[in-house]
């Protein structure tokens, strides 16, 4: 057997329920597939052994989550209230019934027989449906979350907290129906030593909207898996922010695709990583038509001896002409130990598009911290003000009256650690 | 405005200064009392700016020999933030733009750096807000400016229209304005030049770097020093801008050729 984790595999729960199938298929699927190595483009530059690491854990035993931490994104007693407009789900192994929440009118929970009909099918739209992270997930995972979204809906909060000591997995459906709208905001909490497999497949259709928040925060050992994959028919509007922060390792790949273009679709993302850790964003876009347009920004601040990871990737296929494209990488390196890679891959066969992409990895900004200095504001106070500018560009683009969490202050402590 | 009883504030002497491996100044000598404004014109590449940044702080540019003594301190010993706390004030010609960085908050920490140096109270939001407010009007400024990112997006006159308003706030006891009047149309100029001469009083000074007289046909200057080279050549009062106006620098060339 090529898995070298066959022992997790086995500790694994005897297939059932819902996700019966999917487990089954996920389960066969990673012994066949074995671990990633270095040999895969995709994988050359992840850490593999933490990778690894991920199976020393046991997946979700049934104990309650440790509440005694007094950071208010590990402990759910003082989590901040929800946004007043909106309200909140706790996605995680230990809600037996997730679909007995009760939730606002506009959203309807998906019957067995049609999410029979749908799971899976953006992760195959998204080619992605045999990757690796998402079989772990699929071999994994017990719950899941699927709702139908009609008409304009209250904002959408939803809390993913790690168990700690323990793997857990968690899947997540939404469709939103024609001219739906919905504000979203995922908050990925991870805790000690865990690990956290996060699959998200989300359809858009005509005229939809959804603005999407993806907050991924670790904590100590933590190690995130995450795939948010996204179909997008046209007219619908998407914009994905992403934040992730404090991960031992981290990998998450947003894979999204116009099915006949004539959408618009907007991901900006910001990673900080600090002592040794590794984050990596995989994304992923494709036009199966034309006249589709993609804003991207992707930020990332390294310090100490951290990697940050970002890989870009955009398909314009010979369908896809007048697309409007645009990514832009920017990275910040706080020390000269810290490490940066960053990949755009645009593959473009339509001639009649314009797409842009750029890439920069610098230092703070010499001339900037000389006139804030010559202002009579101290060195320390004026890389302060410039990273927190850096990171207020994407975190002010979340939804949810983000300023709850007090997220800004809580990645600007990140500096002072 | 000269007065015999005035104090000395800044005083620079035998200054040499090189960027990289490049001396640009070579021996600069100047005395800037209370109440005084001061000009410098000279060609491009004479070392105006130099001289600005070497006294703000400037890290790029290293102070080879030679002193500035500013209010009896020696200013070379101080960190560019130290400096601006004191009292020196440096306009840029160029001011930067720092994208996510809010004016609003940008001055407000400004201010309270300078105003903890005074020994007075720290202004919190709302107290900075009134005052910002206030100070705006000495360069017609529109309060919407506050709200965005500092410089960003600004056109030219409002980021020099931003630099006065800083000096306005800071309250320096020397200003050094580097070619605060290239970019700006003549109404911004005349604004800029008006919030300038607002903010000249008999305690401070004011050292204008320019090119051109149009600047001080609005601010009067009680002295106008010609560079070249690295050093003062030429001292005088504010017919000497006039005459250059008129004759160019040629004069400059004649005098090095003599002196060879």
């Amino acid at each position: 057997m090529k898995f070298s984790s066959k022992q997790w595999l086995d500790s694994l729960p005897d297939p059932q329920g819902l996700l019966e199938e999917v487990q089954r298929h996920g389960r066969k699927s990673l012994i066949t597939l074995g671990l990633p190595t270095k040999s895969s483009e995709g994988w050359r530059l992840t850490d593999l052994d933490r990778l690894r690491a991920l199976f020393d854990l046991p997946v979700y035993s049934g104990n309650q989550t440790q509440n005694s931490e007094s950071d208010h994104f590990r402990n759910r007693n003082i989590w901040p209230s929800t946004s007043s407009k909106g309200f909140r789900l706790v996605v995680d192994s230990a809600h037996e019934l997730i679909d007995s929440a009760t939730v606002p009118e506009g959203f309807t929970f998906l019957t067995h027989e049609e999410l029979s009909q749908v799971l899976g099918r953006t992760l195959h739209k998204c080619e992605c449906n045999s990757e690796w992270a998402v079989e772990v997930n699929q071999a994994s995972a017990t719950k899941i979350l699927a709702l139908r979204i009609n008409g304009r809906v209250p904002p959408l909060e939803l809390i993913m907290p790690a168990c700690p000591n323990e793997f857990s997995a968690t899947r997540v459906l939404l469709i939103l129906e024609e001219e739906a709208d919905l504000e979203l905001l995922q908050m990925v909490l991870g805790a000690g030593c865990s690990a956290q497999s996060h699959v998200l497949e989300i359809y858009l259709g005509n005229g939809a909207s959804l603005r999407h928040g993806w907050v991924a925060l670790g904590g100590g050992e933590a190690s995130l898996l995450g795939h948010l994959t996204v179909e997008q028919e046209p007219e619908s509007d998407y914009r994905l922010t992403t934040i992730h922060q404090g991960w031992s390792l981290c990998r998450v790949e947003p894979r999204l695709v116009q099915l006949h273009g004539q959408a618009y679709t907007s991901i900006n993302g910001l990673q900080v990583t600090k002592g040794s850790e590794q984050a990596a964003t995989h994304t992923y876009v494709r036009f199966d038509g034309p006249e589709g347009s993609l804003d991207q920004l992707n930020k990332s601040v390294a310090a100490n001896r951290s990697h940050s990871i970002f890989n870009g990737s955009i398909s314009v296929p010979r369908v896809a002409q007048k697309t409007n494209a645009s990514q832009l990488s920017r990275n910040l390196l706080l020390s000269g130990n810290a490490c940066i890679d960053t990949k755009p891959e645009l593959e473009i066969v339509a001639d009649d598009v314009k797409c842009q992409h750029g890439a920069t990895v610098s230092q703070l900004q010499q001339d900037e911290l000389f006139y804030m200095r010559s202002r009579g504001i101290k060195l320390q106070e004026a890389t302060e003000l410039l990273l927190e500018g850096y990171c207020r560009e994407i975190v002010s683009l979340l939804p949810l009256d983000i300023a709850r969490w007090d997220l800004l202050n809580y990645l600007l402590a990140t500096f002072h650690e | 405005m000269i007065r015999s009883d005035s104090s000395l504030i800044l005083e620079i002497h035998d200054l040499h200064a090189r960027v990289e491996d490049q001396e640009i100044l070579h021996g600069l000598n100047l005395k800037i009392r209370e109440g005084e404004i001061h000009a410098i014109m000279g060609r491009n590449g004479s070392g105006k700016s130099t001289l600005a940044k070497v006294i703000a702080g400037h890290p790029s540019y290293i102070v080879t020999s030679g002193k500035v003594v500013f209010q009896g301190r020696n200013l070379l010993d101080l960190e560019p933030e130290e400096r601006a706390r004191s009292g020196v004030f440096l306009g840029f010609q160029y001011p930067v733009e720092i994208p996510g960085v809010s004016n609003l908050e940008f001055l407000r920490v400004a201010t309270n750096a300078r105003r903890e140096h005074l020994g007075h109270e720290e202004l919190d939001t709302f107290a900075f807000e009134d005052l910002v407010r206030d100070k705006l009007k000495v360069v017609q400024m529109d309060p919407a400016f506050l709200e965005r990112s500092v410089n960003e997006g600004f056109s030219g006159g409002e980021k020099k229209r931003n630099e006065i308003l800083q000096m306005a706030l800071l309250e320096p006891m020397v200003s050094i304005l580097d070619e605060t009047d290239s970019g700006l149309d003549i109404d911004a100029l005349r604004v800029v030049a008006s919030g300038v001469n607002q903010l000249a009083r008999p305690d401070n000074a004011t050292l204008l770097i320019t090119h051109y007289q149009r600047l001080l046909n609005e601010i009067t200057p009680d002295f106008v020093h010609v560079m070249a080279a690295g050093r003062i050549l030429r001292t005088g009062g504010s017919e000497l801008a006039l005459e250059l106006e008129k004759s160019g620098y040629d004069w400059i060339d004649q005098a090095s050729e003599m002196r060879d």
